[in-house]
């Protein structure tokens, strides 16, 4: 895969090095003629002075024929625009940018940017799956489908140990996709499973519905 | 009418001080309250502290009811992204996007967005000087 990447700072380094490293071609854009220099110096001529976000520089390194187009600048506006201009100029199939504020994140996408990625949401998704207390945590959320993969844990006091899987007051659209007893292996339920204290639930949802799987399973 | 200015550099002072005198409803918005200082004493409109890429400072701003959004700062993807933001998220009348890039305000205009690129009109208007 042909991969440009604007922005050589910290996050485009070593991103440039991961991508390098699984065998893409990948080039860097970077205004910083220093930046720029210490890339080239260290990984070869993988790094191209000039300006993301100006559609000539984006035409003379080839962005017609890129499969990915990745804006990781500090900056949320200069990652708009560089994803707009691969995006409406030369057709990248799939441009992602970086947030800096994750509010940001539903007017990329209504602007066209396939991807937004916000370090502080992954954060705040570490901190919930950190907390072991919390009944159900999200894992990861398919945004393309809309939906979200969580992991829920029946505790002994949860109305729900014990009873069967088709007994359950489950949201639309929502499943149950895999229970990792305490002990044992793990098992795809049935309608037939009965559910038991310390099991781990792993379960698709929708993202709007996630609240009321979360009643469902017992969870507060 | 009322229109929202966003940077108060010299263009949006001006901007804001000469519509104030038409007896327009001005609000002029920007992330250095120093900026203000370029605005002149009679100014009887708004000036506030804000990001204008920032949808929360939009709202106290007033874009809601705003009839034009207007972005003057330097930075031309901060006001790209903020003339996004007035026009397809609080669905202003009328939106003015300054662009120094000529390029890239060729692609804007082309995305629906009412650019002025003040490189490709200054340069328009001393080549006809030049040339007589």
């Amino acid at each position: 895969m042909y991969i440009i990447v604007v922005g050589g700072g910290r996050l485009g380094y070593y991103l440039l090095k991961a991508l390098l490293n699984e065998g893409h071609e990948v080039l860097v854009l970077e205004k910083d003629a220093r930046i720029c220099k210490t890339i080239t110096d260290e990984l070869g001529s993988v790094c191209f002075r000039g300006d993301g976000c100006e559609a000539a520089t984006l035409a003379e390194v080839g962005t017609g024929r890129a499969d990915m187009f990745i804006a990781v600048t500090g900056d949320d506006e200069d990652n708009l625009v560089a994803c707009q201009v691969a995006k409406h100029k030369h057709n990248v199939p799939r441009t992602i940018a970086r947030l800096r504020n994750p509010k940001n994140a539903a007017l990329f996408k209504k602007l066209g940017v396939d991807v937004t990625v916000s370090a502080t949401d992954i954060i705040l998704e570490a901190i919930e799956r950190e907390v072991p207390t919390h009944p159900v945590t999200q894992l990861m959320s398919l945004e393309e489908k809309g939906l979200v993969i969580v992991d829920v844990k029946i505790s002994a006091a949860s109305p729900m140990a014990g009873k069967l899987v088709k007994d359950l007051d489950m949201p639309k659209d929502s499943k149950l996709a895999i229970i990792i007893p305490a002990e044992g292996s793990a098992q795809v339920p049935t309608a037939q499973t009965v559910l038991q204290a310390g099991d781990q639930i792993i379960a698709v949802t929708p993202e709007n519905t996630k609240e009321a799987l979360r009643n469902a399973l017992g969870g507060k | 009418m009322k229109i929202l200015i966003m940077g108060c550099g010299r263009v949006g002072a001006r901007l804001a001080s000469l519509l104030d005198e038409d007896g327009h409803e001005v609000t002029i918005l920007d992330n250095d309250t120093y900026s203000f200082r370029r605005l002149p004493p009679s100014f009887s409109g708004t000036a506030l502290f804000g990001n204008g890429t920032d949808e929360e400072a939009l709202k106290k701003a007033g874009i809601e009811d705003a009839d034009i959004f207007v972005a003057v700062t330097q930075g031309d993807n901060r006001n790209v992204m903020a003339c996004q933001v007035a026009k397809h998220i609080f669905k202003v009348p009328r939106v003015v996007c300054r662009i120094y890039d000529p390029l890239r305000a060729e692609m804007y205009s082309a995305l629906g967005l009412e650019t002025i690129s003040p490189t490709k009109v200054f340069a328009q208007l001393r080549r006809e000087k030049i040339e007589g």
